[in-house]
């Protein structure tokens, strides 16, 4: 009786793992993301505040440990905001951080218009349909980006389907541009990104308690009135989880509008790749990827405290 | 039962045709014999026999595939330490910086995080090749790999574990007889995850690749950046192909698991 309590004070008290397994549960993982996650941001930092160099690693000052603190000096005294001057001052960089925030705002405004009603249509089918519906909507996510992309660039070709098909209907006359314009752009954006808007729209639908909307329904509200005073505001979690998905990484897509857009204005991943493996300017490259990262640290963030409290279980 | 009203019908049917359709499409045209893509010329086989001949295409797909066993386990053992930590160990010092650290890759632009893995290997002067793009790939998965295996911990009845240690259990034994097989659905639904993540990943490849490591999406992206090729359409359906399969067995497998696990458990 007594050796029983012991051990249920102990499993109480340590649920898993000894002390010893506990450290390494977490340390590695840990070790893990600090060393090619944290230190990779801070090396980013420090390359954008440096100059470029006809060199190999291509900028200087190279923070040099060897040299103790001279070293260290020499290194902080070398660092300039030149870079991000240059991004300020020419219109080109300016353009396409607005551009990027743009089509990343635009697009998820369509997913949001376009993936509502299919997540509530899915939510309102018997049981045993959600579980397919739902899968079927997350396998095209598991194929390629880059082929789902490739898909597009066939059907938006000149002579491609899309055309074929307009043309034989006689909505057009000629055979519109498709490809290289911001309009393909979108359509790749919207295909590619309409699981994530589902997704978090369904979960929160398919947990909606039924019996306030019969509740309603029962003390006579219309049904637009339902759904705009109780099914929206209850889904409102889902919906920001959704345009987050979405929003977030859109800004710095590089391979849709790679692909399917002009190459006259680019959005901001591809200004990051061509100034990285073009222009071989790493400072520039990385000035760039900060200042993307300053835009988006606030939808990040409240991004992260949505997911951990949802976590948690709440 | 409830009825599924009209409307809600041909949104499902129409939304389901779009995400269908385009790769309908492509792989209808993959079997198309005319050379030129927009062409119709009859039901053939060609472009997948001329797959075969492709000596350096083949040579990145077993790059891309090992790449992604490799990548993938290492996710999938990272990742589900790391949820081990979140759900089990409650406060720890460093909490707050491990979340941020989980949670900020999955929304991460990619250009971001090719740079700046390109820019450490760099800095630490590793040679770039297969075992960087692995580590970073490694890296981007585990994120994934710990949300799923989370939110089966959490749903977790921890009265199993402690009754596996009433009755003598040691806390590793409990792990390896107890939790591991309860969670093991959501550790192989991870794992396939990482590895389709991998095996698409076209952007943090290019930044921390080297030479003689040119992957299946870089040499894809290579050949389709001027335009649609009859070869791409064919490698791009196999691909979608193998994917689909998968994807479907893998749900069909972590169904019968879960169905057993939830027997099991009551």
């Amino acid at each position: 009786m007594t050796a029983a309590a012991i051990t249920v004070d102990d499993t109480a008290a340590a649920p898993v793992q000894a002390p010893r397994w506990r450290k390494l549960v977490v340390r590695i993982p840990y070790v893990w993301l600090v060393v090619f996650f944290l230190i990779p941001f801070l090396i980013v930092l420090k390359i954008s505040l440096s100059q470029t160099a006809l060199a190999q690693p291509p900028y200087v000052p190279v923070f040099d440990l060897a040299a103790g603190w001279s070293g260290l000096v020499g290194f902080f005294t070398g660092l300039s905001f030149d870079n991000y001057r240059l991004l300020a001052s020419d219109p080109l960089y300016v353009l396409s951080y607005v551009k990027s925030v743009e089509i990343a705002a635009f697009s998820t405004l369509i997913l949001l218009v376009i993936g509502y009603p299919l997540a509530y249509a899915i939510a309102h089918t018997p049981r045993r349909w959600q579980a397919v519906l739902v899968l079927l909507t997350i396998l095209p996510f598991w194929t390629s980006l880059l082929i789902r992309i490739y898909a597009w660039m066939n059907i938006l070709q000149h002579d491609g389907p899309l055309n074929q098909v307009l043309l034989a209907l006689g909505i057009v006359q000629a055979p519109p541009v498709w490809l290289s314009t911001e309009t393909a752009i979108y359509i790749g954006v919207v295909y590619s990104y309409l699981p994530f808007m589902v997704l978090p729209l369904y979960a929160s639908l398919e947990k909606m308690d039924q019996a306030v909307i019969e509740a309603a329904a029962d003390l006579g509200a219309p049904r637009w009135k339902i759904f705009w005073l109780i099914t929206l505001p209850l889904s409102s979690a889902g919906m920001v989880a959704g345009v987050l998905l979405c929003f977030i990484p859109i800004v710095g897509e590089f391979v849709i509008p790679d692909l399917l857009g002009g190459s006259d204005s680019p959005m901001i991943g591809q200004t990051i790749w061509m100034e990285f493996f073009g222009n071989k300017d790493w400072p520039v490259a990385s000035a760039v990827a900060v200042i993307l990262l300053c835009l988006l640290v606030t939808p990040i963030v409240v991004y992260q405290n949505q997911a951990m409290r949802a976590a948690a279980g709440e | 039962m409830r009825k599924v009203s009209t409307f809600n019908a041909a949104t499902i049917v129409a939304g389901m045709a779009f995400l269908y359709l385009p790769i309908a499409i492509l792989v209808i045209y993959s079997f198309n014999d005319s050379a030129l893509v927009t062409v119709w010329g009859g039901w053939s086989v060609r472009w997948y026999r001329e797959l075969l001949a492709d000596a350096p295409l083949i040579g990145s797909a077993l790059i891309s595939l090992r790449l992604a066993i490799i990548s993938a386990t290492a996710a999938t053992i990272l990742g589900t330490l790391a949820a081990l930590a979140l759900v089990r160990f409650g406060r720890f010092r460093g909490r707050l910086l491990f979340s941020a650290m989980i949670y900020a890759p999955l929304v991460m632009p990619e250009v971001i995080t090719g740079l700046s893995l390109l820019l450490l290997f760099v800095a630490v002067a590793a040679d770039r090749g297969f075992w960087t793009v692995a580590i970073a790939h490694t890296t981007m998965a585990m994120c994934f790999v710990t949300i799923i295996v989370q939110s089966r911990l959490v749903d977790f009845d921890l009265s199993l574990e402690e009754a596996a240690m009433d009755l003598g259990a040691s806390p590793l034994r409990t792990f390896s007889s107890v939790t591991l097989p309860l969670i093991f659905p959501a550790i192989a639904a991870a794992w396939m995850l990482a590895f389709a993540l991998s095996l698409d990943d076209l952007v943090i490849a290019s930044f921390t690749t080297g030479p003689g490591a040119t992957t299946l999406p870089i040499r894809i992206y290579s050949e389709v950046r001027l335009g649609v090729k009859p070869e791409m359409n064919a490698v791009c359906s196999i691909m979608v192909g193998v994917v689909g399969v998968a994807v479907i067995v893998a749900s069909l497998l972590a169904k019968l698991t879960s169905a057993r696990g939830t027997v099991a458990s009551q």
